[in-house]
């Protein structure tokens, strides 16, 4: 798994990158209320906005972290956003995505690298 | 900028695990662990406890009841003579062009009133109620002493468990209680819209009397956000966002709060700031009004969203001026001002969020029913 300094994480999976946000990022969210997600198919660029998130505190984007085609969403999170909350590293993922440029990952943290970076 | 001053619970507050945020000028607790969902249906369902120790307590006094309620009736368009002694009254600080400067809780303990103003306010209250009342009538501000708020079903058996007067009480009344051998000032109202008790308390006793309340499973510390989305779910206004000075009383849908012996035709008629543009309206009507808005979708909509008449073009109609996720209601709530035309119950609008028009409708307030014990 891979992180991001938007705090969020990347996983491989069937040639595929799976997204999500991180523990640390739903804590300081606090209670998820709602996800709007991306339609699937459309192709995006690194830094789009393509999730927005809103706790019971304010509302949040979520940022591509690669260019690439959104190819699935996860749309059990609009129907119980509290997810976030409960897995965000594990069922409440937000999309998966077929990359375009893999060499946008080489910047990216490993967990040991993302602990630090949050402290 | 000052340096934010401290409530004597805060020293608890962060013993407590609490997220500390700037709040007009203190640094409070605006959650506990628990997070702002769960405090919420605590208080709700048991009780709930706040710190409001930020908020301005004030007593008014002067040569007997009558001097300090009329000469209170000069800032406030209520009926304050009339009140009975042990009685509490909501009500506002108006200004020329009768807007509102404040909203306030004032009591007749005895021969004097007991203010509650917003913390924001506090200092421009406190000098408009000298300015305006000196020295026929004394003001004094309690500057250090401690408010805490115990609201929800619960709130009842636990303060009853330690002063059985307490359990006699019904909304809006004031009394002086012993909780635990602590002397302190109750009333039986607050902000959540349920049955509840602020608790006016001496600083040195405060932190005791909140950690024997805490002590009982009943009750759970709660921070203002739970506070915030506890009373807009109740319908109530927060002062600089629903209301302010350029919002008249008839237009906040407040016009309840101005009893009819200050009103055209009473007793006392007028004589408070803004009477002539207060009294025109209280008879023509307002362009516009405070209501509810019930989003239809899952989407939140926050301060600021502009409200439509139609889902593709039409006319800016209003604008949200509170708003979020009502956590007993289960999805968005909000309050906000719609043009008079627009204000009937149940009329289909759309608020923009996201340069997306998401429908939503005219809804009655509150958005959870009232639990007072009337």
């Amino acid at each position: 798994m891979k992180f991001t300094e938007e705090h969020e994480w990347l996983r491989e999976e069937d040639g595929e990158m799976v997204v999500g946000i991180t523990i640390h990022a739903a804590e300081q969210l606090g209670d998820v209320v709602f996800v709007e997600l991306p339609d699937e198919g459309i192709t995006v660029s690194k830094d789009d906005e393509v999730v927005v998130i809103e706790s019971v505190k304010a509302a949040s984007d979520i940022l591509a972290p690669v260019d690439g085609v959104i190819t699935e969403v996860n749309s059990a999170l609009t129907d119980n956003p509290g997810m976030v909350n409960d897995d965000p590293q594990g069922e409440a993922w937000f999309f998966k995505m077929k990359i375009s440029d893999p060499e946008q990952m080489a910047d990216f943290m490993d967990e040991a690298a993302y602990q630090k970076f949050i402290g | 900028m000052d340096a934010l001053k401290h409530t004597p619970l805060y020293d608890l507050h962060v013993e407590l695990g609490a997220k500390m945020v700037p709040f007009a000028g203190y640094d409070m607790p605006v959650q506990y662990p628990m997070g702002v969902m769960k405090e919420h249906l605590h208080t709700r369902a048991a009780a709930g406890l706040f710190d409001v120790s930020h908020m301005g307590q004030v007593i008014l006094s002067g040569a007997d009841w009558e001097a300090v309620a009329r000469a209170f009736e000069t800032l406030v368009p209520m009926d304050v003579l009339g009140l009975e002694d042990g009685r509490q009254r909501y009500g506002f600080f108006t200004n020329e062009a009768g807007g509102i400067e404040d909203d306030l809780m004032f009591a007749r303990r005895g021969e004097d009133i007991l203010v509650v103003v917003n913390a924001a306010c506090k200092q421009a209250d406190i000098a408009r109620l000298k300015a305006a009342l000196e020295p026929d009538v004394r003001v004094t501000p309690l500057e250090d002493r401690a408010l805490i708020a115990l609201q929800g079903p619960g709130a009842e058996a636990v303060l009853a468990g330690l002063d059985a007067r307490a359990a006699a009480m019904r909304f809006m009344d004031v009394a002086d209680l012993e909780l635990g051998g602590t002397a302190v000032w109750a009333s039986r109202s607050g902000y959540t819209g349920e049955d509840g008790y602020e608790i006016s308390v001496a600083p040195g006793d405060a932190e005791a009397l909140v950690r024997a309340l805490l002590a009982q499973d009943a009750v759970e510390a709660i921070g203002l956000g739970a506070r915030d989305s506890l009373r807009l779910e109740a319908g109530l206004c927060l002062y600089g966002h629903d209301i302010d000075a350029a919002t008249n009383p008839v237009e906040a849908a407040l016009t309840w709060a101005i009893q009819k012996v200050r009103r055209q035709g009473g007793a006392r008629a007028g004589g408070f700031p803004g009477a002539a543009a207060i009294l025109a309206a209280l008879d023509s009507g307002a362009a516009r009004k405070r209501v509810g808005l019930l989003p239809e979708g899952r989407a939140p909509m926050r301060e600021g969203v502009v409200i439509y008449d139609a889902a593709e073009g039409g006319t800016a109609v209003g604008t949200v001026t509170s708003g979020g996720f009502g956590p007993t209601v289960g999805g968005p709530v909000a309050m906000g001002y719609v043009a008079a035309q627009a204000g009937a119950i149940g009329t289909s609008l759309w608020g923009e969020v996201r340069g997306k028009r998401l429908p939503l409708s005219v809804a009655k307030l509150p958005f959870v029913a009232a639990g007072f014990k009337r």
